[in-house]
């Protein structure tokens, strides 16, 4: 079995929820197959995201998706977010069966 | 003066806030609620609507929105000159202001209820024309020396939004089905409303108390702007009742809308378009200064005001 794994790229992105929309589009935009959204809540350097109301709330995306995709997204996100938007996003490697889907 | 004990449960929120309680109200509790409540005010807008001429109501609503438009003109060089806040920052909040808050608004139908005063039931029409020019002028202030600006994802986000489509969707339900129509439903949508209103307030003060935060970030002069700004726009907005002909408690619903700060619309739509403006500064103010201001305080004296104005009119 385990000689069908294959390496993988897994990128989360944990960033305010107003961007949801607009990362889903840019992540499609630049490769990604799927991607998976959760709501998160949490306290770092903007504070408590408790995610009681909609201005204090948080999601977590995942894309699983091969290197070059992975780079060229952070790429992305780096520039077009990070400056004035609640965000962190790393990248992290992953075991996947059906290596063609991602 | 009348109490309104819905503005208790506010308190109530506010104090399990700040002693740190384990009272939580879940998210989803949150938009059930929201979503109840903008649908209800639609609603009964909708059907108050049908019972008045809509080509009077087009002739008042342009002086309104003409009016209402100048609370962020004014609004925008006090917080660049006076506050010495940035463009960004200076424009998002003077949008804040210049939209509108539903809450506050259903909390001053609520009093004026209770002190017994009528008032014209389809000023609902003004909270839904209210919502969203003063964004866009926000955009148009923050931009005006250059930067690019995603325009249809605004433009979007503003009229796709839910307070929009619930307010107005409520509206036309209400005013096509009418007062006979809707009759079934007034158990869930007008007898539940002011239970539902208190449960809202209770989340409301968690929310606040979890905000105080950034008042100290905000500083003495966006403190000093988030009390006299609502004041000096009910003022406006009392006049501009008298002008249009309003009845008292309608001209006290129209300063309470001219004084309120947007804490749902503005802050999505400024996220959006005005990115590089804090959003803690300007939901610090609406959110943690105004809106407790004009729940506590700024409704009666508009009452005041607008019973003392009437009264030197006629």
């Amino acid at each position: 079995m385990s000689s069908s794994l294959h390496i993988r790229k897994l990128l989360t992105i944990i960033c305010e929820s107003t961007l949801e929309e607009d990362i889903a589009e840019a992540l499609a935009r630049h490769g990604a197959r799927g991607h998976t959204v959760t709501d998160a809540r949490g306290r770092g350097t903007h504070g408590l995201r408790d995610g009681s109301w909609s201005a204090g709330a948080n999601v977590r995306i995942e894309v699983l998706c091969d290197e070059a995709t992975a780079r060229e997204l952070l790429t992305v996100l780096e520039h077009d977010y990070f400056a004035d938007y609640y965000m962190v996003a790393f990248l992290s490697d992953v075991q996947v069966l059906r290596p063609g889907k991602f | 003066m009348p109490f309104e004990p819905v503005i208790l449960f506010f308190a109530l929120g506010l104090v399990a806030g700040v002693i740190r309680s384990d009272l939580k109200i879940p998210g989803v509790l949150y938009e059930s609620l929201s979503i109840f409540l903008l649908l209800a005010i639609g609603l009964k807008g909708g059907i108050e609507l049908a019972k008045v001429p809509l080509s009077s109501v087009a002739g008042q609503a342009a002086v309104v929105l003409a009016a209402a438009l100048l609370i962020p003109l004014a609004a925008f060089p006090v917080l660049r000159r006076l506050v010495g806040l940035s463009r960004a920052d200076a424009a998002s909040i003077a949008a804040h202001y210049g939209s509108v808050s539903v809450v506050t608004f259903a909390v001053a139908g609520s009093f004026l209820a209770r002190s017994g005063v009528d008032a014209e039931g389809y000023l609902v029409v003004f909270l839904v024309l209210l919502e969203f020019p003063a964004l866009i002028l926000g955009v148009i202030l923050a931009r005006r020396q250059g930067g690019n600006t995603q325009w249809g994802r605004l433009l979007h986000e503003v009229f796709s939004g839910k307070s929009i489509v619930l307010l107005l969707g409520g509206l036309i339900i209400g005013w096509v089905a009418g007062a006979e129509g809707i009759k079934p439903l007034d158990r869930l949508f007008i007898d539940l409303f002011k239970g539902m209103l208190a449960f809202f307030l209770l989340e409301m003060g968690l929310v606040v108390a979890g905000r105080l935060g950034d008042l100290r970030r905000a500083g003495i002069g966006l403190a000093a702007f988030a009390i006299l700004m609502p004041v000096a726009a009910g003022m406006l907005g009392i006049g501009t009742g008298l002008a249009i002909g309003l009845s008292t408690g309608g001209t006290v619903m129209l300063a309470t809308l001219f004084a309120s700060a947007s804490y749902i619309a503005a802050p999505a739509a400024m996220r959006i378009a005005v990115p590089e403006a804090n959003p803690a500064l300007s939901i610090g103010a609406a959110l943690g200064i105004t809106f407790p201001f004009n729940l506590l305080a700024g409704i009666p004296l508009y009452h005041w005001l607008a019973t003392q104005a009437r009264s030197m009119t006629s």
